[in-house]
Parts: structure tokens; sequence; C-alpha cells
């Protein structure tokens, strides 16, 4: 074992039904994300280099659910989330709330590495991303139009399935129950936009990273924060692991999800896979969620309980693989 | 076994020479804090209820870094934030950036009560709040003389500090911006409980770092870092917000327990001394078998508990014990 490993997510919980031209696009993503990383990796970057590249990629392109092609908010704007964590010396970061910032993933990592503080959120973020001048641009720069006709399509099955202004039953309010697989977070699988892009490196010095960057559950509303900036849950990294999830995110942040897979790994000895196992096993209860992992020793792995995560995968020996599906 | 409860008021670099004016209205602030926390918990009020109604007390007191007295931003605002968590349903709620909600720990509980979400902030919050008609009224109403004066002297510190903002942060602890005076506005405020049948409960709740950026957000709202709670027991802590969030101390404490079955004291005191620098943080926690402890690894934290059994005690520093 050793040597480098990658991971990458683009959201867990998938329509069953997504046109296989999609699927394909999809696949060449992370075919790509992933091969930006390896090459980064060949010529020596250090994994929090590596995660935040490959993350930024994500952002750029329009397919999955972060930067440009973010989910919308019930207002139909963007307002983005992401977190960044260096496993040696456990530094974090993490944005939410951003509207005007094209790569989220590089302000969490610059609110890291240059501000006093780990975690900006809104205006106050913006702010500091003025001041650090990194690219802005107009919030529509971040919605598309296939975005706008989801909304559309969640606003509608919202005043059939779900008021949360009615009090309800305690699993219905935090999202995580569900009476069919085929809704996820509140939304019928066919308007969900899978939460969230994510990376997980550990390089050729055994250093782990991770990254997630996210516009957030279609429809949420404004000023909603999930798991994805959350360190513990949607991304955690330290001597042993890198770990980034997606999905439902309250049922992630409920079960810190990303801090349990060291934890178990720490605390009772297992090996990555098993502790990835273990957590998408015993952590979620009705929730639905998914993430990817790499450890200190070269190894990755991944788990995920709902319909589909779209991921990738490789390690220095040469293994590679990019899926959707089980 | 039997109920048990504790309360904290922020863990810090309390100076034993406080002025005796500076540390006697906490001391009885404590008190009558936890006096509310028992008299519910004896009418039998869910935990849950409990560290609500206790929090929301706290919030009120000027005293703490909380709702009023909250200390101020590098833009003499307030922004508040709050996080509740119940052990049996692992349910939870958080707030940031609340700027006019005169209870944040009860917005907290509405959000997590009602709406599909766990963690609303700024406006999406202020504006929730307004929609909930919960109480809110003018900022100024946070905003204590103290406060205004802390400000001041932390930035008067800082400009004494600018070199070290031009470079970038390169070691694991973040320099925090020192209060010049002894009497720093420290932390946080919190309250754990657990009641005769074993049901657990927390929640914190902060103005945040004196002379923060805007938009900062601690560990205080972070599910796992200022507040955890599930089946084994209930963790609220305070102290340095990125010490905490690194760290994911209220977690780790209950993993701990869960995986190396360690004892809430093993547990908390492993998390506190062991696991987190010195001089960063304070936790209290309740366990499902009544248990309590109150660990800190700073000069003092502001705290106390009490116990069914009839046992109770405020204190601010390790051996000083206060009736």
């Amino acid at each position: 074992m050793g040597g480098w490993a990658i991971a990458v997510h683009g959201g867990a919980g998938v329509d069953p039904n997504l046109p296989p031209q999609r699927q394909e696009e999809a696949k060449q993503l992370l075919a790509r994300c992933l091969n930006l990383g390896i090459s980064s990796l060949h010529s020596n970057a250090s994994a929090i280099d590596v995660v935040e590249l490959v993350v930024r990629e994500l952002e750029t392109d329009p397919l999955f659910n972060s930067g440009r092609g973010s989910a919308l908010t019930e207002n139909g704007t963007v307002e983005m989330e992401a977190s960044i964590m260096d496993g040696p010396k456990r530094r974090c970061g993490a944005v939410s709330g951003l509207t005007t910032v094209k790569n989220p993933i590089s302000l969490a990592r610059l609110v890291m590495d240059k501000s006093p503080h780990s975690y900006l959120a809104f205006s106050g973020a913006e702010d500091f991303a003025r001041l650090q001048g990194v690219e802005v641009v107009e919030n529509e720069y971040f919605i598309t139009p296939e975005n706008v006709g989801m909304l559309k399509l969640a606003k509608e099955a919202n005043t059939i399935l779900f008021d949360y202004r009615i009090p309800t039953n305690g699993y219905d309010t935090c999202g995580a129950g569900v009476e069919s697989p085929m809704k996820m977070n509140g939304l019928p699988i066919s308007v969900y936009a899978p939460e969230t892009v994510g990376c997980v490196v550990v390089d050729k010095e055994g250093r782990c990273a991770a990254a997630t960057s996210t516009g957030g559950l279609m429809n949420k509303m404004t000023g909603r924060i999930g798991d994805s900036p959350l360190i513990g849950a949607g991304t955690y990294a330290c001597e042993l692991c890198g770990v980034s999830c997606t999905g439902e995110g309250e049922a992630i942040i409920r079960g810190t999800l990303a801090r349990e897979v060291a934890a178990v790994m720490e605390y009772k000895g297992l090996g990555l896979q098993e502790a990835v196992d273990f957590v998408i096993k015993n952590r979620l209860d009705e929730g639905f969620a998914g993430l990817i992992a790499v450890s200190n020793k070269g190894e990755v792995a991944y788990g995920f309980n709902c319909n589909g995560m779209f991921r990738g995968c490789a390690t220095e020996d040469g293994f590679m693989e990019v899926g959707i599906w089980e | 076994m039997g109920w048990a409860i504790a309360v904290h008021g922020g863990a810090g670099d309390i100076s034993r020479s406080l002025p005796h004016d500076r540390r006697q209205p906490r001391e009885e602030a404590l008190r009558h804090c936890l006096q509310i926390g028992v008299e519910a918990l004896e009418s039998n009020l869910p935990p849950l209820d409990v560290v609500e109604l206790v929090v929301r007390e706290l919030e009120n007191i000027p005293h703490f870094n909380a709702g009023r007295g909250s200390v101020l931003t590098s833009e003499g605002t307030v922004e508040m934030e709050a996080s509740i968590m119940d052990g049996n349903t692992m349910r939870c709620g958080a707030v940031s950036g609340l700027t006019t909600v005169v209870n944040a720990v009860s917005l907290a509980r509405l959000v997590m009560e009602k709406t599909p979400h766990i963690y609303l902030a700024f406006d999406g919050a202020e504006q929730f709040a307004r929609e909930q008609g919960v109480e809110i009224v003018d900022s100024s109403h946070f905003i204590t003389p103290e406060n205004v004066e802390r400000l001041k002297l932390a930035k008067e510190a800082n400009r004494v500090q600018i070199d070290y903002n031009a470079q970038p942060i390169q070691n694991d602890t973040k320099k925090e911006k020192p209060c010049a005076n002894g009497d720093s506005q420290i932390g946080t405020v919190g309250c754990v409980a657990v009641d005769s049948h074993g049901n657990l409960a927390s929640a914190t709740s902060t103005g945040g770092l004196v002379n923060k950026m805007s938009g900062r957000i601690g560990d205080t709202p972070v599910i796992g870092a200022g507040t955890y709670a599930n089946e084994l027991c209930a963790v609220s802590a305070t102290g340095k917000g990125e010490s905490i969030i690194r760290g994911t101390v209220a977690r780790d404490v209950a993993a701990l327990m869960e995986f190396k079955g360690l004892s809430l004291k093993e547990a908390a005191d492993c998390v506190v001394h062991e696991r987190t620098p010195k001089g960063t943080v304070g936790l209290i926690a309740v366990s499902a078998a009544g248990e309590v402890v109150m660990s800190f690894n700073t000069t003092g934290m502001f705290r106390g508990f009490a116990t069914e059994d009839g046992y109770s005690e405020v204190a601010i520093w390790s051996d000083a014990q206060v009736e």
C-alpha cells in the first residue's frame, strides 16, 4: 500500500430515468476531473492543492450542482457554499451564501490561509472575496436554464407534496423521512439536483485533504446552510483520512458523517472501506447520502445508500473507475 | 440516577484578579439560570425545553456573550448565532448572523421544528424570524457600553498586531485577536440537561468573537463542534471557535464514549486535555446515566451544575468553589 489516491463525486441521489446521454456526459466530466487530479499528483502537487484544483473544475462545469449549474433558492437565485480541510494539521476553511464568487472552493481556501477565521458567510464572505481580489461575476452567470425549469417543477411538486409551514411529525421536517425511495430531501428524484461535488486526495507523502462545494437544495429557503460547509458533516480530513459527503444535508449534519468515518478508524481501528461501510449502514437511519474517502495508506473507498452517486476514483497502481449506479 | 443539568457562560483566560463587581453578577446569574433549569426539570419539562429556557435566560442577561451583551463585530454590530439538539431524535437546529432576534436559541429551535432545514443564516434567518413572529428588536438592544469599550481596546491591540495579518497564516492555530484588558467577554453560553428517563438535550448561543469580521461563523452553530446530543450524552462547548470546529469537540466526547467505551468524564477529559491545544476549550456535558462533567483547559470557565440528589455548584476557576 501507499502511493497517491484520489476520488471525486458529483452528488448522490440520481434519477433512475436519467437519459443515457446525460449519464455519459457526467461520466466524461468525472473522468476528466480525475485525470486533472492525477496529472497534478504526478507533478508532486500536495493533496490540498489537488482537491482545490479538481473542485474548481467541477464548479466551473455547469453539469453538477455547484458553482455554475448550482441549484436555485426559492427566489430563483444562487447561494453557494464550500469547505476545504487539510489533513496534517486539520486546518480548515469554509464559506456560505456566496452569490458572485466564481469559485467558492478557492474562497474557502483563502479563508483558511488568509483570514483569522475558519468560516465566513453571506455579505461578510462576499466582502472578503473582494478584498482578496478573487474572480467575481453576476449571480446570473451561475443560473442555467435547466435549473430554472427544475425550480418550477420543484415548486409544483412542493405544493402537492409538502408544505413545511404546516407542523408535521418529526421525521418529515428534517427531510430525512421518505415514503418511497424515489424522493430525496423532500423532492421527487426527477427534480432533485444531487447536492454537491467533492474531491478527496492522499498524496505521495501520505497527506490527506478533502474539499466539497455546492449550490445546495433545489428550492431551499434563502439563508439555508447545508452540510457542505460544515466541518465534520460534509467535509473532514485528518492524519488518517479525507472524506467528502453528499446527499440529504440534514441527515449528514445530524450524523456528523465525514467525521464519523475518521472517528471509527481512529477509535475502533477500522480500515477505510470498513469505516465507510459502517457509517453508511449505521449512521443514516432514514436519511440518504453517499461519501468518498481516502486513507493515508493510499486507499480509496466510497459508499452510498441511495439511488446512485456520480463518482470516480483512481490509485497510483493504475486502478481507475467511474460510475453512477451500484 | 436522576436528572442533571449544567450551564456555562464561557471559557477563556479569565483573570483570577477579576474585580468583585465583574465576578459577582455573573456568579449570581449562573445561579439564577441554574435554578430556573432545576425547577423546570423538577416539573418534568423535557430536557429540550429546559435547555432552551435556560439559554434564553442566559441570552437575556447582559453579563455574558450571547443575546444582549454579545461582543461586537469589527463594524460595531452584533451577529448572533446558536444551535440546539435533541438527543433522542438527533434533530437539530442552528442559526447565524442574527441582528434583531431577541432569542437566537429559540429561533434555532423553530428552524428545527418548522422548516425542512437545520440551519438558516443572515438575511434568510431574519426573514424566517419575522414569518414566525418571534420577538425582534432594534440591534441597539444587544449592545452594551462594556462591549463598545472592548471593541475599542481590541482594535487598538490589533493595530500593534498588524504585521502578522499581512502574511498568510501558516501555523495551525489561528491567532485570535487578544483583548487588552483581562476582562474579555469570552465564549458563549450553553446548557445541557438530562431527565430521570435519560432524555438528553444541548443548546449553545453566542455573539461570537470580539472584533470578528462580519460574516464570521464560529463553532456555536456547527453541530458536532459547539453542540451535540445523542442517546449517550449532551455536550456544549466554548472557547476558541476555530479550534473547536477543527476538533469536532462536542461530537468527539460522544464518539469516545461510543467507540472506545470511555466514561463521560474520561471522554471529556480526553478531548479537552489531550486532543485540543491548551487554552482553547471548555465544555459541559451530561450522560444518560445522570452524570455531569465540566472540563476546561483554559484559565477558567463560568459554569454551574446541579443534580437531583441535591448537589449544586457554581464556579469559575478550578479550585475556587463558590457556594
